[in-house]
C-alpha cells in the first residue's frame, strides 16, 4: 500500500517565535497503518498533527519549510473543507470539539453531516454506524454534557468517524479519563484498525501505544529521535535516557536480563510477557528435573 | 483521634444529586494517601471537603481542632491546601511568580518569610526558571505544577492534589514523584487523586478506594491491589507487573517492578542480586 502522507523536510515556527517547534522532519504514512507518537511534553506531538491535517500552517499561520502531502498534494494547496474529509480529527478535550448548539448525542453527531447537506435518510443512516462502531447507541437521546467523559471522548470520535474520513489524528484521546473510560476509547480505536483506516495517535499511555499501534514516531525537541516498528523501538531500555517512558513489561524484560534472566526477546505488551518469562521460567524447571 | 476525621459525611449538591454517600475515613497526621475510583465515584466531591470549599450535608468533617461547618473556606483553607484537577479553574495571574506568591501575600506572612516559601515552591517544582512566564505559556501538563507550587507557597499542614498524573508525561510523573516524596518527609499530610495506578502502588503506603459515592477499600497497596473483587467493583486493575505475577503464579502478592524482578529471577533459578 502507498504513502497516504508524505511529510517532506519541515521545519515549522509558530508567528513571533524564533525556535522552530518542528525541525528538520522526513516520513510517510502509508495506508491502512495504525502510527504511535510519543514524547515529552513540549516535544511537538500536537503541533505535528496540527502540520498533517493542515491546520499549520493554514490557521495557526507561522513560517513553513519544506511540504507536507497528502494524497501527493501539499496541505496548503487544499480548500479548508476538503480536507476536513479527508483526514479526521479528534481533539486532547472533547469540549473543544462538541458543538454546543445541539441537544442530543444523536444530533451532534449528524452536525457535520447537515453541514455538508448530506440526504436526511443517509444521515440517519450514518450516524446509527458510528454510535454502533463507538458502542453509544444508548446514549442517542442524551444531552452531550451530560455524559461521562469517556462517553464524550467518544462521541467526538463517532461526529469525526461520521464523516467516514480514511485518516484519522487522535490527539491524546485519554488523558484525562479513568481506567474504564481509556480502556473504551482503545476498544474503538481498535475496531478501526480493522475497517482499515489510518491512524494517527499521540498518547502518553505507552503501554496502550505498545498494545495497539504498528509504527512509532518518537519526538524530541521537535525532532524525530525514532521512526519505525513498535516492537524495535519500545524494547529499547535506551529511550529512557531520552526522558520517555518504556512500557512496563519492556522495562520488567530489560531489568530481568540485567540480572541475568535469559529471555528469547524484550516484550512490550501482556501477551509476550507471559509468553516469554513463562518460558524462561519453564526452562528453568526442566533443568531442575535433570539435576 | 486522627488529624483528619470524616464522620459519616454525605454530600448532596444543590439540585439533590448525592455525591458522597455516609463515608468516614481517619488520616493521621504526616500520613500519605493515595484515592483512587472511576469518574463519578465522590472523589473530589470527597477532597473539597476537607477544605470546605463543600460543608457536609450530613454528618462532621474534623480537621485537627477545628469542624469545618464552624469556619470560612478562607480559614480551613490556611491548613488544607487543595490543588485543582483543572489548573485552570486555579490560575489568574499574568506570571507564574505573582500566581505563587498571592497564598503567602493573603496569609500576611513577613516579607521574607513570603520570599523564602515562594522561592522554595518554584524550585521544588521545577518552575523557578519560568517565573516570570505567563503561566498560559506553557502546556496544561507543566501549568499544573504551577499551581502545585501555589499551594506549597502557603504551606499548609494538608495538601490535596487531584489528579496531578493526567497527561503527565515521564519526566512530570518523576518529578511529581519526588515533589511528593519531600512534602511527606518533611511531615506533611499528603491526598493524592489518581487514575495511574502504576504512580499509586510505586508511591503511596495507603489507598482509599471509591466506587459508586462510597469508600470501598482502605489499605496498603498489597490490600487493595491484591484484592480482585474490589479491583473489578471499582473498575479498577492491578499494575501491569501484579497482572503479570499473578498469571504466572510468582511471588507473594507483587506490586513494584523492583520486587517483580526479584521474584521472577528466583523462578528462573537466580538466586541472589548479582548486579
Amino acid at each position: 500500500m502507498g504513502a497516504v502522507i508524505k511529510v517532506e523536510n519541515i521545519t515549522y515556527r509558530y508567528p513571533l517565535t524564533e525556535k522552530p517547534a518542528i525541525k528538520n522532519l522526513s516520513f510517510e504514512i502509508e495506508e491502512g497503518g495504525f502510527y504511535g507518537i510519543i514524547g515529552p511534553n513540549g516535544s511537538g506531538k500536537t503541533t505535528l498533527c496540527a502540520l498533517l491535517r493542515g491546520f499549520a500552517p493554514s490557521f495557526y499561520k507561522g513560517d513553513l519549510e519544506g511540504q507536507v502531502l497528502v494524497d501527493e498534494k501539499p496541505t496548503t494547496a487544499y480548500l479548508e473543507g476538503e480536507l476536513s474529509l479527508r483526514i479526521g480529527y479528534v481533539f486532547q478535550n472533547p469540549f473543544n470539539q462538541i458543538s454546543g448548539v445541539k441537544d442530543t448525542v444523536f444530533e451532534e453527531i449528524a452536525y457535520g453531516l447537515e453541514n455538508f447537506g448530506v440526504p436526511v435518510d443517509e444521515i440517519e443512516d450514518r450516524v446509527v454506524r458510528a454510535m454502533k462502531l463507538t458502542d453509544i447507541e444508548s446514549l442517542a437521546m442524551k444531552k452531550p454534557f451530560e455524559i461521562s467523559g469517556g462517553q464524550q471522548q467518544r462521541m467526538a470520535l463517532a461526529s469525526t468517524l461520521v464523516l467516514e474520513p480514511g485518516i484519522l489524528i487522535i490527539d491524546e484521546p485519554t488523558s484525562q479519563l479513568d481506567p474504564e473510560g481509556t480502556e473504551s476509547v482503545f476498544k474503538v480505536i481498535e475496531t478501526l484498525k480493522q475497517t482499515k483506516k489510518t491512524v494517527i495517535l499521540v498518547e502518553h499511555k505507552i503501554d496502550l501505544i505498545a498494545e495497539y499501534a504498528e509504527k512509532i514516531i518518537v519526538l524530541k525537541n521537535g525532532e524525530a529521535i525514532r521512526i519505525g516498528d513498535k516492537q524495535d523501538i519500545l524494547s529499547d531500555i535506551a529511550l529512557e535516557a531520552e526522558g520517555i517512558q518504556l512500557p512496563q513489561y519492556a522495562a520488567l524484560g530489560s531489568r530481568l536480563r540485567e540480572r541475568g534472566v535469559d529471555l528469547e526477546y524484550i516484550p512490550i505488551t501482556e501477551k509476550q510477557a507471559l509468553d516469554v518469562i513463562g518460558k524462561a521460567i519453564s526452562k528453568e524447571a526442566k533443568t531442575n528435573v535433570v539435576h | 483521634m486522627s488529624y483528619i476525621e470524616l464522620k459519616n459525611v454525605s454530600f448532596e449538591y444543590p439540585g439533590g444529586f448525592l455525591a458522597v454517600d455516609d463515608i468516614s475515613m481517619s488520616i493521621e497526621k504526616g500520613e500519605n494517601v493515595a484515592i483512587v475510583g472511576q469518574n463519578g465515584a465522590g472523589k473530589t466531591t470527597t477532597v473539597k471537603l476537607l477544605n470546605a470549599l463543600h460543608y457536609p450535608t450530613k454528618g462532621d468533617v474534623l480537621i485537627g481542632d477545628m469542624n469545618t461547618r464552624k469556619f470560612t473556606t478562607a480559614q480551613v483553607s490556611r491548613r488544607v491546601g487543595y490543588v485543582f484537577q483543572n489548573p485552570d479553574d486555579q490560575i489568574f495571574h499574568s506570571t507564574i511568580i505573582d500566581e505563587v506568591a498571592f497564598g503567602p501575600k493573603m496569609m500576611r506572612l513577613p516579607d521574607d518569610r513570603q520570599k523564602q516559601l515562594v522561592n522554595k515552591a518554584l524550585s521544588m517544582t521545577g518552575m523557578k526558571r519560568y517565573r516570570h512566564e505567563n503561566p498560559y505559556n506553557l502546556p496544561l501538563s507543566v501549568r499544573k505544577f504551577v499551581t502545585i507550587a501555589s499551594i506549597i507557597a502557603m504551606d499548609c499542614d494538608v495538601m490535596v492534589f487531584d489528579e496531578p498524573t493526567a497527561g503527565q508525561d515521564y519526566v512530570g510523573n518523576k518529578r511529581l514523584a519526588k515533589i511528593i516524596r519531600t512534602l511527606s518527609e518533611q511531615g506533611k499530610t499528603l491526598i493524592t487523586i489518581s487514575h495511574d495506578m502504576v504512580f499509586v502502588a510505586d508511591h503511596f503506603p495507603r489507598i482509599i478506594v471509591m466506587s459508586n459515592k462510597k469508600i470501598i477499600a482502605d489499605g496498603t497497596p498489597q490490600d487493595v491491589f491484591w484484592n480482585l473483587p474490589i479491583l473489578e467493583e471499582a473498575m479498577l486493575k492491578q499494575p501491569y507487573v501484579s497482572r503479570i505475577c499473578h498469571e504466572l503464579g510468582v511471588g507473594d502478592r507483587i506490586i513494584r517492578m523492583d520486587e517483580a524482578v526479584d521474584a521472577i529471577a528466583f523462578a528462573c533459578g537466580i538466586k541472589e542480586d548479582m548486579a
